[in-house]
Parts: structure tokens; C-alpha cells; sequence
């Protein structure tokens, strides 16, 4: 398959893929699909398995079950957790490199990278070791390296933690650029205000799907009602409360609108926590799956 | 502090590796090395030639490996340079004893026993003694060809392993993993910049030893690259097999040291191998160095020709061979994806449940 055949895909991703580290199991029936041109995102706490599902897609880890469409290795740039990128070596020798990996011709190589640099603010330090770049400058380089051959997926392990809000907004700027040159990004990012900016989002924990879709469809789910309140609420049964922006929200799952606080409409945060919650409610009841939206599977890894 | 050294011991607990080599390796080292260190030498292999060949009576330490009374000092002397005897007498009116200066110790022994049979009887025909290939008996002369594949053994175990396990702890082995690079090119991309290092770190040795210790190069250039070629394949494969189970770059030395140290004692390079005690010595004829100090000693000192010199070249291409083949296979493991640790019985779908386009495939497939 040609890099623009590859590109032509209706979708890259997963299909009830499983992952198991040991006992362990990492990746439990995900399935998720990433269109070209677009940002996906993932989302989901710390072992929720986004890094886990990311290197299945990236094609650094092999599933144990399921179906991982990905095109050839050399339409996918990847961003591992690191930066990927060798701290001994300078920012242009580094491109360089991954200019030769990916056998790009020696002019189109140095036109893109020194437009990338520009664009990521990096072209005064193309000299300097990427070892002696900021946490922030590091990542922008990473996500460089990882487009630099023009992917028809890029996958971006966390490409923004940790980093200030200026290079966040440099990385987005290349990231939103690798789409709208018809690249399928997939993101995994732990800041849900970025997951909003995706067109499709997927979230996780403890390696299964909570909720899928766009970031309006996962709001539009969100079972039970919302408030917000100054104060903690009472221990109410079947209440649930979170601090936010100095608040409380209060979620009732029942959905009743009376009570302390104001209804508030939630956003992607609210659903995202709200999902984990649900989660939480169901594997107390022992139901398998506990939240409208998420893919309700009936065949495990198992079989 | 007694936090600190609490963190310690558990930190040592759980490095399982250095408090295995903290505890077995003393011991172990002391009792293979103990039977290893020896200067005496208690058998020379010493042939005869020479009309009265039959009738000359060889004493201890002097062993007899061959006797030829057919044969003149012609003869004698191709037996000591292809390394067949380390003394060999040539009988006749006036006797002569060849003795293999390139052997040290063991000339020296020679030499030794030779004076003091020459004081036990004095009347007997005193032989005329020479020492060939290192007359002097300069230790330097026989030290500088060792020397030089001690050097390769550094830069191709330790130096290589480093290299190799820092893209793991640097993360850019997963990253390289994802490349369209394949694994042979990724394994020859690592190693050859090595081979080229220790290329020139052999010419640099080399050239040193000739130009400021004097010592002889009399053999051929070729022969003696090829056993230095086969000797780096070796260490370079080592090397990256070091790394392929290393986590980090401290295990990568700890096991170089492993098998660097033994070299270095047991390969013949200060004591005589057949100094070492045979329990042992089983050892040295595992390790290349063994092999490569019979080549240089040969080529450089003696002038050895390529053919006798085929035992060891053969062992050190056959070991080339079984280190490059799992390092290999090791390296090519390690940029594989990584399977998970434990399926549970998951199956891989159809091929039909799998999208067939290019590219594409079952989980795993790449």
C-alpha cells in the first residue's frame, strides 16, 4: 500500500484487541478507531492503558487478541512516552537521522525540517544536543521526529505532559498541522481540556472502554445528573462529589434534579470523571459494563 | 543514615544480578583463577631430529612429541614455528637445541633445565643453544600481540554492550523498533561503526608496539587481519548479546567484566596454558582470546603461515559464528514488538476478521 493509498483509509485503530502483562491484563477487548485527517485522543488514569493500546498502534507491541489496522511501518510515525529521541545527538541530527530511516530525499528533508523547527520555535537550537533541550523543546522535537516523514498515522504518547502552556499550544500547532495534512493522529493525554479538542475520544480504565466517541456524544451520555455546590455534600446515598475550580460537583447517578447546588452542564471532564465513577458503581454491583456509550462487549479475550 | 542503609540493602535485595556477583563471583574467580595462576612449567613438548634422533634421551621437563631422524634442522624449525614443540633438538656431531622464544616461560624453563643438566654432568656434550624468534626473551615481544586483542576485547564486549543497551534506557530502541529498519541493518548499523573503532585502536596498538617497544611483525598482514576480523565478530557478537540482557548500562559492564577478566587470565596471554590446571583449563579454549593469541604470536613473532594456523582460525570463525547468529536472533527479538507475557488463551482472529489490505493485519502482524 502506497503512503497515499494509506491515507485514503476510512480508519486506523483497534478491534477488540486484549493485552495481558503477565497476569496482568492490560488491554481488555478496545476497540478504537481513528479516521485520517482527524485528532483522536485517549484518555484515561494512570494503568488505564493508553500507553499500552498506543504501542499496539504504534506497532512497538504485539496484541495478544483482536485486530490492529494500522498501515505499513513507514506511513506511522510514533512518539514513545519518551521523546524518542537520542539526547547525544543535535536537534538537526536527529531529524537527520530520521530523515534517513525514512528515506527522505536529502532537499525535501531539509525544506520540512527547517519549517517544522520554525513552526515549533526550535530553528535557533537545530545545533544544540537534544539533550541539553528543556522538558518542552524535547517533546516538540520528539513530535518532529515522529512526523517529519509525513505519517498516515501519527501516534503521540503523551506528547504535552509536563510541559508549559506555550510549547503545549507550539505541539498543538504541529499536531493540528500533521491532520490537516491528512494524517490519523492518535493522542494520549492525561489533560482532558486537549481530549476536547479531538474529534473522537477514547476513554479508559484499567485497560476497558468506559466511554467512545465524539467529546458532544460522551457529554450527551452521561447518565445521572449534575451540580455544583460550595460545599460538601452529605454522604447521601448513591452520591458521588469531586472537587473542581474551588467547587464541589456533586453527581447523582439517579439522575434527580432537587438537592444542594446548582445543576450545572457538564463538559468533557465532568463525563470523563463521571465515566470513571460509573465504572467504579458497576464493578461494586458486579455488573460487567456500567455506562451508556461505552461498547458493550459479550466475547472475552478469553475464549 | 540507618534509613539509607535500609534503602540499600533493599535496593542490593532486588539487584539480584550484583548480589549474585557480589557473593559467587570472589569465590568463584578466586578458585578458577587460583588453579590458573601458575608461571611453572612442568612439560616442554620437544621434538628430535637429526641422524641420532632414536638415541637421544630426553629428560624432564622435556616431553617428546615426535622423533625424526630423517628429518635436519630444516624441519626442526618449521615444528617450532607452526607451534607444534616448543623445543626441538637436532642431533648430530654437534647438537643443536631450537627453543621457541615466543613461548617465554616456557623457554625460560627450557633454558633453565638445559643449565642445570649442564651442571649435572659436565662431561656430557654441551648442545648449542639458541632461542629463536625472541631472543632476547623480551617480555614485551610476546605481551604486545596479546595486548592487542585485550584491546579488541574492550572495545568490542564492553564498549558494544554499552552502546546497544544505552538506546534501551534512552527509549529510542522502541522507537527504532517502529522504523522501517530492519533488524539486520539496525544490528549491523550498531556494530560496525565498533568494528571500525577497534580497527583502528588495533592498527594504533600495533604500531605503538613496533615503533616504540621494537616488537618484530615478521608474518603476513593478511592473515593476521583475518584473525583479527574473526576474533572482532566474536567479541562485537558478544558484546551485543552482553546487551541483549542487560536492563541497563551497569549490568552491560558487570557482565562484560565476566567475560573480559577470564580472557585476560586464561587465555594464555600471562600464564602458560599449559600452566593451568586441566580442570580449568577447558576454559581457555572457550574463549576467542585463546585463539587470537595463537594467531598473533604465530603471525608476528614467527612468522606462522596461515596453514598451521587453521585450528584456530576455525575456532574463532566457528565462534563467530554461534555468537553473531544469537546476538542475532537476540537483537532481532528485541526489535520484534513485544509480546504480551501472558496470553490467557487469546486467539488471533481469522484472517478474514482482520482487514486485508496492505499494511494491515492481525494484531501483531507487522
Amino acid at each position: 500500500m502506497s503512503t497515499a493509498q494509506a491515507r485514503q483509509a476510512d480508519w486506523w485503530g483497534t478491534t477488540a484487541v486484549c493485552v495481558d502483562y503477565g497476569n496482568r491484563r492490560a488491554l481488555d477487548q478496545v476497540t478504537f478507531h481513528a479516521p485520517p485527517g482527524q485528532v483522536s485522543a485517549v484518555v484515561g488514569g494512570d494503568g488505564a492503558g493508553r500507553t499500552t493500546l498506543l504501542r499496539c498502534l504504534g506497532g512497538a507491541l504485539a496484541a495478544g487478541a483482536g485486530v490492529v489496522r494500522r498501515p505499513a511501518r513507514r506511513d506511522i510515525g510514533y512518539l514513545p512516552a519518551g521523546s524518542g529521541t537520542y539526547p547525544d545527538l543535535t536537534v538537526a541530527e536527529n531529524l537527520a537521522f530520521r530523515a534517513a530511516a525514512y528515506q527522505i530525499p536529502a532537499a525535501t528533508a531539509g525544506e520540512r525540517i527547517t519549517g517544522y523547527l520554525d513552526r515549533a520555535g526550535l530553528l535557533a537550537a537545530r545545533d544544540r544536543l537534544a539533550g541539553r533541550l528543556s522538558g518542552g523543546m524535547r517533546q516538540k522535537l520528539g513530535v518532529i521526529a515522529a512526523m517529519l516523514h509525513r505519517p498516515a498515522l501519527l501516534v503521540l504518547d503523551e506528547p504535552t505532559t509536563g510541559i508549559d502552556p506555550v510549547s503545549r499550544a507550539d505541539l498543538w500547532s504541529l499536531i493540528a498541522r500533521a491532520a490537516a495534512d491528512g494524517a490519523a493522529v492518535v493522542i494520549a493525554t492525561s489533560y482532558l481540556d486537549e481530549a476536547e479538542r479531538a474529534s473522537h475520544v477514547l476513554v479508559l480504565d484499567t485497560g476497558r472502554e468506559l466511554a467512545v466517541g465524539t467529546p458532544d456524544q460522551i457529554v450527551a451520555r452521561m447518565p445521572g445528573s449534575l451540580r455544583a455546590s460550595d460545599a460538601r455534600p452529605p454522604g447521601a446515598a448513591g452520591l458521588r462529589s469531586w472537587r473542581r475550580d474551588g467547587r464541589w460537583r456533586v453527581w447523582d447517578p439517579g439522575g434527580t434534579t432537587s438537592g444542594d447546588g446548582q445543576p450545572v452542564r457538564p463538559d468533557l471532564q465532568d463525563a470523563v470523571t463521571v465515566a470513571i465513577l460509573a465504572g467504579e458503581l458497576a464493578g461494586d454491583d458486579g455488573a460487567p459494563d456500567g455506562l451508556p456509550g461505552a461498547r458493550h462487549v459479550t466475547e472475552g479475550c478469553d475464549e | 543514615m540507618w534509613a539509607m542503609i535500609v534503602k540499600e540493602f533493599r535496593q542490593l535485595r532486588r539487584d539480584r544480578r550484583t548480589l549474585a556477583m557480589m557473593i559467587v563471583l570472589p569465590v568463584l574467580l578466586l578458585v578458577v583463577f587460583g588453579y590458573a595462576a601458575s608461571f611453572d612449567v612442568s612439560a616442554i613438548p620437544t621434538v628430535v631430529a637429526g641422524p641420532f634422533a632414536a638415541q637421544t634421551q630426553l629428560h624432564a621437563p622435556f616431553e617428546l612429541v615426535r622423533s625424526a631422524p630423517a628429518q635436519r634442522e630444516a624441519w626442526a624449525r618449521a615444528q617450532l614455528r607452526d607451534g607444534k614443540a616448543a623445543v626441538a633438538v637436532v642431533s648430530g656431531s654437534k647438537p643443536v637445541v631450537l627453543i621457541d622464544g615466543s613461548q617465554l616461560f616456557t623457554a625460560r624453563a627450557a633454558l633453565t633445565a638445559l643449565e642445570t643438566a649442564a651442571r649435572r654432568s659436565p662431561a656430557a656434550a654441551t648442545p648449542e643453544v639458541r632461542v629463536l624468534y625472541n631472543p632476547g626473551l623480551k617480555t614485551s615481544d610476546i605481551m604486545i600481540p596479546g595486548l592487542a586483542g585485550v584491546v579488541l576485547v574492550f572495545v568490542g564486549i564492553i564498549i558494544t554492550s554499552l552502546g546497544v543497551v544505552r538506546e534501551r534506557q534512552t527509549g529510542t530502541l522502541e522507537q527504532l523498533a517502529v522504523m522501517p529498519l530492519r533488524p539486520r541493518d539496525v544490528f549491523l548499523g550498531k556494530i560496525v561503526p565498533y568494528f571500525a573503532v577497534a580497527s583502528v585502536d588495533l592498527a594504533i596498538v600495533l604500531g605503538v608496539g613496533v615503533a616504540l617497544f621494537g616488537v618484530p611483525f615478521r608474518g603476513s598482514y593478511a592473515v593476521f587481519a583475518l584473525g583479527a576480523l574473526l576474533f572482532l565478530f566474536v567479541t562485537l557478537g558478544l558484546g551485543v548479546l552482553i546487551s541483549s540482557v542487560s536492563e541497563n548500562q551497569g549490568q552491560a559492564i558487570q557482565l562484560s567484566i565476566m567475560f573480559t577478566l577470564p580472557q585476560v587470565l586464561l587465555s594464555g596471554l600471562i600464564f602458560p596454558l599449559s600452566s593451568i590446571a586441566p580442570g580449568v583449563r577447558w576454559i581457555s579454549y572457550l574463549l576467542p582470546l585463546t585463539y587470537f593469541n595463537q594467531i598473533s604470536r604465530g603471525v608476528m613473532l614467527r612468522a606462522e603461515p596461515i596453514g598451521p594456523l587453521w585450528q584456530p582460525l576455525l575456532f574463532l570463525a566457528l565462534l563467530g559464528l554461534i555468537v553473531m547468529s544469537l546476538a542475532m536472533l537476540r537483537f532481532r527479538s528485541y526489535l520484534s514488538p513485544a509480546g504480551p507475557a501472558g496470553r490467557r488463551g487469546g486467539k488471533t482472529p481469522a484472517p478474514a476478521a482482520a482487514t486485508a489490505a496492505a499494511g494491515t493485519g492481525p494484531a501483531g502482524s507487522r
